[in-house]
């Protein structure tokens, strides 16, 4: 029996096994369904996106930076389009193996090859480090024929910039270099960090740096459709970079050359405004170095040389070198003291050759028996000593204090370029805060010489000096005069407008200008022989500054001193300076350790004027310092 | 009658024997299989024509099985079998390995897949086994099955393709299912399974462990192995309810979708013709498959109703893995879509296994018990 009905209920159980396993199939595909559903209805939006955001590159069209040029139109910064070589280091397992075999192909030197290492380890997240720039187009040429045998090297078309007038004005334009991961903070902070995309180079200093988005450009993007592997495939959309901005200087170039050669190879700095306008017309740190050599990384032997230089010819004087001005100082404490009635101008002193404070001598410097009787006039064209430390005396550390700062002094002038420092202007509250000590009036005694703890830089004397030839109106200092559209050169003006009014009486203003006059214009003035023979009327102040303390009643003897002890040589003038005439031109310079100011400062600025009211270039010609040096030494010592 | 009209006759009534449900499903099937194929490979168009090819010569095959008698079918089992274990042994001793994967048996002027045979070898021995015990089935005689199925599998996981084991493994449990296995055993069976998982895991390597948690959730690491399924996903959801358009799938043709016309062929099928196409194209595997699972109802012998059964589910097992796969639902194992994806030798065992499908039909139960 039971094996008979074995195989019914063997078949029985088989048709009720196909049922479960048709339920299985149906709940599979019904499984399916709702996946399908879920990532076909539900999440397709999603998806498509990705699908789209898979399918679609962006990539970034740098744009052309925009050119700089001097307020004559004289292209000082420009691009050029110039093949490189280039190593996608991910893409190359022996860096040196390849470089050699590309040496054999193309000329490539050690200091290129260096170059390369260092920028590889300087940045290590770029994704291709050029070894080779400007490559000629038979280089060109040599290295396509070539190329299947480099994988990972490229030739590139790209733009460079270039700085035509090399060393000239390096300090105001600064350079370009690769956006480091500082540089990408910086970019984070802008106002469209995306508009960095694709950018490789960004302003490091000077101009390049403050005006960096105006010359930056907007960036392009195209749509390109691209596989899996990375190929493009089509471009969709295209939208255009858009061109930087031209930046306008205020700066003539042809004045900015001049005093650099007027310089030579002496340190220093000049800064020169238009007290009308606070246009800066030319801004000189001596020396200066090729802002060209960091465009595309500086190499090592470069570097080091311009780092280890004691001539420290990357420091920006001009920006960030603070000085005691020395006498420089006394036209505006002479201000001061007509100002805040602490003398008349006709009312007299007599200079023994020394004045004492508190048991201590302080000595007429230069003259042996002093000036004499002194009026302020004399004062300043003769630039005596007593005079001054008797008035700051009289005025004291915190009245001078108050009157100078509005001038600019121990201020930032705020400059359109980075790094600026205040510099000192002590009072009695800022020595207790910095020093934890009470001020002794016999510190206030050094300032009347512009010594003790002043510490300026050029650019506030050089503002100050525009001030007082603008008869009290402050104009802030800039660089860049106008931003010009590339496409339209329509230009808009960085501000003029008239920064403030300090009030001063114009009669005192006209006294201060009259014995800056006679400096130069009188016989007995202290810069009468720079300035002898000129057409136009210069007020000046010469001065000294002392680099080591030299005791008081120590003898200063120039010859016996190392050359970077010896004082620095500063001077401050305007021009053209007749009564009622508007000064079109405001400087201060400083050459370090340059001596007396009347012997190595004082020529210079007479060719400035020379140059910059009448045309003339006296730089190239004759050896200015020698004869310089030689008429002042005839005409007689100045006072400090 | 002479003799060619004698032939065309028989033809004629061979090919009037065929199930045309079976035939219009499988013609649809393979409609789509080249129309998303012909896209797929639009990069490489000699696949299309190999695939042409490879469709000529498995509808050849499975006219031939179609042809062939339920008993003959019975009398290949154990050699098949036997055949197929000694290969996969040789494959063990002295196969060629590709990619780290030792599959292959170089006979001189080709080379074998033998885990492939055992796709339809293990289904015919246990059909041939259960047929043997059918009326004194005993419980020892499910131990001798799981025996026969585990022998195999064990070999073809050891090279490693856990892939293919595992549809191994799959088809002769569906032997093992349809022969009645006691519901209260499967059940122990999937207990044991999960009992047994934590006791395994703490065997494992930490790097094993990864392993397999990449392969459970591919989204874990979406660069390297969820890179595939990521993209297929992609794709799928990309395609929307009525899809980019046959040839438009841009997830295709700029080449983010991998293995693109053979495993993940679903996904160019899916982001070209949406969910739409979506649901004709299950719709279509279902039919396929109630059509064979029909067949096997009516089948005549135990062998032949446990055969086609199987292959019914094996067909399910097949269509249901690959899409869940592509789809992100399973982990990705190397499983092709039933008459879609690119291959010959899948459409070969495909033929085969329809060819069976076909002869166990035409030699029905003509009267319903």
């Amino acid at each position: 029996m039971k094996p008979l009905r074995n195989p019914e209920r063997e078949l029985l159980q088989f048709r009720e096994r196909l049922v479960a396993a048709s339920v299985l199939v149906a709940i599979g595909f019904l499984i399916l369904c709702l996946r399908l559903s879920w990532l076909q209805l539900v999440r397709h939006g999603e998806f498509l996106a990705r699908a789209e955001q898979n399918r679609i590159a962006l990539v970034p069209v740098t744009a052309n930076r925009g050119l700089i040029k001097d307020r004559n139109g004289i292209i000082i910064a420009k691009n050029y389009s110039a093949y490189t070589l280039e190593i996608e280091p991910a893409k190359v397992e022996d860096l040196d193996g390849t470089i050699d075999e590309l040496s054999k192909v193309i000329e490539i030197s050690s200091r290129e090859r260096r170059r390369f290492h260092k920028t590889l380890d300087d940045y290590k997240h770029l994704d291709s480090v050029p070894i080779r720039t400007r490559l000629s187009d038979e280089e060109v040429a040599r290295f396509a024929a070539q190329r299947f045998r480099f994988p990972g090297v490229e030739l590139r078309a790209r733009l460079f910039r270039q700085y035509p007038l090399g060393e000239t004005a390096s300090h105001l334009l600064g350079y370009i270099g690769r956006v480091s991961p500082k540089d990408e903070e910086r970019i984070d902070s802008f106002s469209d960090p995306n508009n960095y995309n694709g950018t490789d180079y960004i302003g490091k200093i000077g101009v390049e740096s403050s005006y960096e988005e105006q010359l930056h450009g907007t960036t392009g993007i195209e749509q390109v459709e691209i596989t899996a592997g990375g190929h493009p495939v089509r471009t969709l959309t295209r939208t255009p970079s858009i061109p930087g901005n031209n930046l306008i200087l205020s700066v003539d170039i042809r004045l900015q050359e001049l005093v650099e050669r007027a310089f030579g190879e002496r340190r220093g700095a000049l800064i020169a405004i238009e007290p009308a306008t606070g246009d800066v017309l030319a801004f000189v740190s001596k020396p200066t170095f090729d802002p060209n050599l960091f465009v595309e990384g500086i190499d090592p032997v470069n570097w080091d040389a311009l780092n280890s230089n004691i001539d420290k010819p990357l420091l920006n004087r001009a920006l960030r070198g603070t000085y005691p001005i020395g006498s420089t100082y006394k036209p505006f404490l002479a201000l001061a003291a007509l100002e805040l009635g602490k003398r008349r101008p006709e009312s007299i002193m007599y200079d023994p050759g020394f004045y004492s404070y508190g048991g201590h001598v302080f000595r007429e410097s230069g003259t042996k028996g002093g000036h004499g009787a002194v009026n302020m006039h004399k004062s300043i064209v003769e630039s005596v000593d007593v005079y001054y430390y008797a008035l700051a005396n009289d005025l004291g550390v915190d009245a001078i204090h108050d009157f100078m700062q509005p001038f600019g002094f121990g201020e930032l002038t705020g400059v359109d370029l980075e790094g600026e420092l205040p510099g000192v202007l002590p009072s009695s509250e800022w020595n207790e805060r910095r020093f934890h000590q009470k001020w002794y009036g016999g510190e206030t005694i050094s300032i009347g010489i512009g010594q003790g703890k002043n510490a300026f830089t050029l650019l506030q004397l050089a503002q100050a000096t525009a001030t007082l030839a603008n008869n009290g109106v402050v104009m802030k200092p800039h660089l860049v005069k106008a931003i010009e559209d590339s496409r339209t050169a329509a230009r808009t003006p960085t501000t003029t407008a008239e920064n403030r009014r300090i009030a001063l009486r114009q009669e005192n203003i006209d006294i201060i200008r009259a014995a800056m006059v006679g400096v130069t214009a009188e016989p007995a003035g202290t810069a009468y022989a720079a300035f002898v023979g000129t057409s136009y009327k210069t007020a000046g102040k010469t001065g000294t500054a002392q680099v080591v303390g030299i005791g008081q009643n120590e003898k200063y003897d120039e010859r016996r001193i190392e050359e970077r002890h010896r004082d620095h040589s500063l001077f401050i003038s305007f021009a053209p300076a007749e009564a009622g005439a508007v000064p079109k031109i405001a400087l201060a310079l400083i050459v370090e350790n340059g001596g007396w100011g009347a012997l190595a400062a004082a020529p210079i600025a007479r060719q400035v004027m020379d140059y910059y009211l009448l045309g003339k270039d006296t730089t190239v010609p004759s050896p200015t310092r020698t004869s310089a040096h030689a008429t002042v030494a005839a005409a007689g010592a100045e006072g400090n | 009658m002479n003799a060619p009209d004698g032939l065309r006759l028989r033809l004629r009534s061979f090919a009037s024997s065929l199930d045309p449900a079976l035939l219009a499903t499988l013609g649809a099937l393979s409609l789509v299989g080249l129309i998303t194929l012909y896209s797929a490979a639009s990069d490489h168009p000699g696949n299309f024509g190999g695939q042409l090819r490879n469709f000529l010569i498995a509808g050849a095959v499975m006219l031939v099985f179609a042809s062939l008698p339920p008993r003959v079918l019975t009398r290949m089992a154990v050699p098949v079998y036997v055949i197929g274990l000694l290969a996969l042994l040789a494959v063990l001793v002295a196969g060629v390995s590709v990619k780290g994967a030792q599959r292959w048996l170089d006979v001189g002027f080709t080379r074998l897949q033998p885990a492939e045979i055992m796709k339809l070898g293990v289904p015919l021995m246990l059909a041939w086994y259960f047929e043997r015990r059918a009326g004194n089935l005993r419980s020892i005689d499910f131990f001798v099955a799981f025996f026969l199925v585990l022998l195999p599998v064990a070999l073809i996981a050891r090279q490693p393709d856990l892939g293919t084991a595992l549809l191994v493994l799959a088809a002769g449990f569906f032997v093992i299912f349809f022969a009645g296995l006691p519901w209260r055993w499967l059940v122990g069976l999937v207990v044991g399974c999960l009992a047994a998982l934590p006791v395994v895991w703490s065997l494992l390597h930490d790097y094993q462990r990864s392993r397999i948690l990449t392969l459970l959730d591919p989204m874990s690491d979406p660069l390297g192995k969820g890179f595939h399924t990521l993209q297929s996903m992609i794709a799928i959801g990309s395609g929307g309810v009525v899809g980019k358009g046959w040839m438009q799938g841009t997830q295709t043709h700029l080449e983010f979708i991998p293995e693109r016309t053979t495993d993940f062929i679903f996904a160019v099928y899916s982001e070209e013709f949406g969910l739409i196409g979506n649901l004709v194209l299950i719709l279509l595997f279902f039919a396929l498959i109630a059509r064979a699972l029909t067949i096997a109802g009516h089948a005549a012998t135990p062998f032949s109703r446990l055969l086609a059964a199987s292959v019914a589910m094996i067909l399910f097992t097949y269509a249901f893995v690959n899409m869940a796969m592509v789809s992100g639902i399973l982990p990705v194992v190397g499983v092709p879509l039933p008459l879609i994806s690119y291959g010959g030798t899948a459409l070969v065992t495909i033929g085969m296994a329809c060819g069976m499908l076909m002869t166990i039909q035409r030699h029905r139960k003509l009267v319903q018990s």
